[in-house]
């Protein structure tokens, strides 16, 4: 594809022309599932099949969005989702950060050796040791509750990384001259570091706030009761209970991206420099 | 020398040292103790637990090699292993292509551009389970737009998509490359920025075409991204799980019933955690080879400048 050194130069010609023409066609391909979604959403469920399809309702039934959350507890799985988006995010930031203070900060005896042992398991799949996970939550009475979930996604490995290689970025003066001034090392880490560290900060909250999100397998292992289950787990109850009311369930998907969608559009800039930086060296 | 200073000194070195040690550990702590007991320890134990047979009710009993030998012989854990493969071969060279096409065309930064990889990059980021029940409905074989398409295009007979036992593969693949070509392409927009334009004004110069700088420059330069991106997208294939629970469920009979849904399933429907442990370090060497590869071949790959 020649269209890269193409549009290197400013004269729109042919090729730019054509190029934009296909890029075109190829984002309404990508965007056609959430187009059709959104518009499924407001329909009466026998219009939903309609062909060809008509994109504006042609009756808006808005009802749907109202009905989600009383057929079934939509609000409670919203809520739970919530809650353990905020925990789990908050809780990542703040241990996180400390421990990647010390490995990068303090120079301790046993300090690469216990780096070690978390980097090593970065490179395990959580699918390879979820089983032993389960045993062990099992094994404290924590089956079937939020806490399992905060406890095995709050401390992981892959955030103390990321932090720690930001911090080692962070030159060594600042903190000097911050002990000559009588500053502790909770004081360095607190005013020095972490506001240094924000553009890292808010990389990591947001990707571990979306991946809390839109997390499936993880709740699908240790969440059984109704009224713990979160927004994905629920969309797909609402799929085995009324599978065909076509209309609810898009609604219900529709309204569980929203946060996603938020962040998305806050954050779009973020996301995007965040993995252009960090995912080749993550 | 003063003796006595010295001994100071060094006391006072000691004194630094295990002050250091107490602070660092303090900090350490919270994320440590969750590390250790939730992650660690589990990846250790999954060693042990391979060896072992259980059903959760009934006490541990030690099995030896016998999950392995179980699992040699079963038929299942083969298609398992084959669907992963079929998925991981398209699935990988289908992303990287795409991916690539995407970033090519959007490595210059304008509004126009940053639009584009806004909207190419969303996939990656929407809920899968949101998106897979879009799917399921789009690729619905009687009624869904996505077969009337076919058949207002002249295709009389259109796949059965997830119905069909041959096509449903296909789909869950579509929506695999679907879903992550955009946070590919932003990789790729990275490594197609780090080429110095100094390397095409200089083929300009030599009278290349754009077809020649590609191949010459382009491709060669951008081999650690490649690298890099094939390295994630292969271990990401092996672990696909997500769109196969929701779409399929592993079906039509076992058609796309892949690794990490038949860990799932033997573990967590059957409850057979010894046997589906002995799987999972299948899946964990697929990956670790994956990764050793990595670290090998890097500055083979990366010796280009």
């Amino acid at each position: 594809m020649p269209i890269n050194t193409e549009l290197r130069r400013s004269k729109p010609n042919l090729t730019t022309i054509l190029g934009y023409i296909g890029l075109s066609i190829a984002a309404v391909l990508v965007m056609f599932p959430f187009a059709w979604m959104l518009s499924a959403s407001f329909k009466p469920d026998n219009d939903v099949y309609e062909f060809p399809i008509r994109w504006i309702p042609k009756i808006f039934r808005w009802q749907n969005y109202v009905d989600i959350w009383k057929q079934i507890k939509f609000g409670v799985f919203y809520f739970n989702t919530v809650k353990l988006t905020v925990i789990i995010t908050f809780l990542q930031l703040l241990t996180s950060s400390l421990a990647a203070y010390a490995f990068a900060k303090i120079k301790f005896k046993g300090r690469n050796t216990l780096f070690i042992a978390y980097i090593g398991t970065i490179a395990v799949p959580f699918q390879v040791y979820m089983i032993p996970q389960f045993i062990i939550i099992r094994k404290l009475g924590l089956s079937d509750s939020h806490l399992s979930l905060i406890l095995i996604q709050a401390f992981t490995a892959y955030g103390v990384f990321l932090l720690r290689q930001f911090f080692m970025s962070i030159p060594e003066e600042l903190s000097e001259s911050a002990r000559i001034d009588g500053l502790g090392e909770l004081g360095i880490y607190a005013k020095i570091i972490l506001p240094l560290a924000k553009p890292a900060l808010t990389s990591l909250g947001i990707f571990t706030a979306v991946f809390v999100w839109n997390d499936f397998l993880g709740p699908l292992i240790y969440l059984t009761s109704q009224k713990n289950l979160t927004i994905q787990l629920g969309i797909r109850l609402f799929l085995s209970d009324y599978n065909q009311s076509f209309a609810l369930i898009m609604a219900a998907a529709v309204c569980s991206m929203i946060p996603v969608v938020l962040i998305f559009l806050i954050a779009q800039r973020f996301l995007i420099e965040g993995i252009a930086t960090t995912g080749i060296k993550g | 020398m003063n003796i006595a200073n010295k001994d100071l000194n060094k006391a006072i070195n000691k004194k630094i040292d295990t002050r250091n040690r107490i602070i660092a550990y303090a900090f350490l702590l919270p994320n440590f103790l969750g590390f250790l007991v939730f992650t660690l320890i589990p990846v250790l134990f999954s060693f042990v637990l391979c060896t072992m047979e259980w059903d959760t009710s009934n006490p541990i009993k030690f099995a030896g090699l016998g999950n392995f030998i179980t699992m040699f012989k079963d038929e299942g854990f083969y298609i398992s292993l084959l669907n992963t493969i079929y998925y991981t071969l398209t699935v990988v060279p289908g992303t990287l292509i795409l991916s690539l096409i995407l970033a090519l065309a959007l490595s210059k930064g304008s509004k126009i551009t940053n639009f584009f990889r806004s909207l190419f990059f969303f996939p990656y980021i929407s809920s899968l389970v949101a998106v897979a029940v879009a799917w399921n409905m789009l690729f619905q074989p009687d009624m869904g737009p996505i077969n009337e398409i076919l058949r207002s295009l002249g295709i009389s007979n259109p796949p059965g998509w997830t119905a069909s036992t041959v096509w449903a593969m296909p789909a869950i693949i579509f929506v695999g490359i679907w879903k992550t070509m955009g946070y590919y392409m932003i990789i790729y927009i990275a490594g197609l920025n780090d080429i110095p334009v100094q390397l095409y004004e200089a083929a300009t110069v030599d009278g290349a075409n754009s077809w020649q700088k590609f191949w010459k420059v382009t491709v060669p330069m951008l081999t650690p991204t490649t690298f890099f991106v094939t390295i994630m997208l292969l271990i990401n294939s092996f672990k696909v799980f997500d769109q196969i629970a929701v779409m399929t469920n592993g079906g039509p009979g076992r058609a796309t019933n892949v690794l990490v849904y038949y860990i799932y399933n033997q573990a967590f429907v059957n409850f057979k955690m010894g046997y589906a442990s002995a799987v999972a370090l299948v899946l964990f060497a697929l990956v670790l080879t994956i990764t050793i590869v990595q670290f090998k071949n890097e500055e083979k790959w990366v010796n280009y400048m």
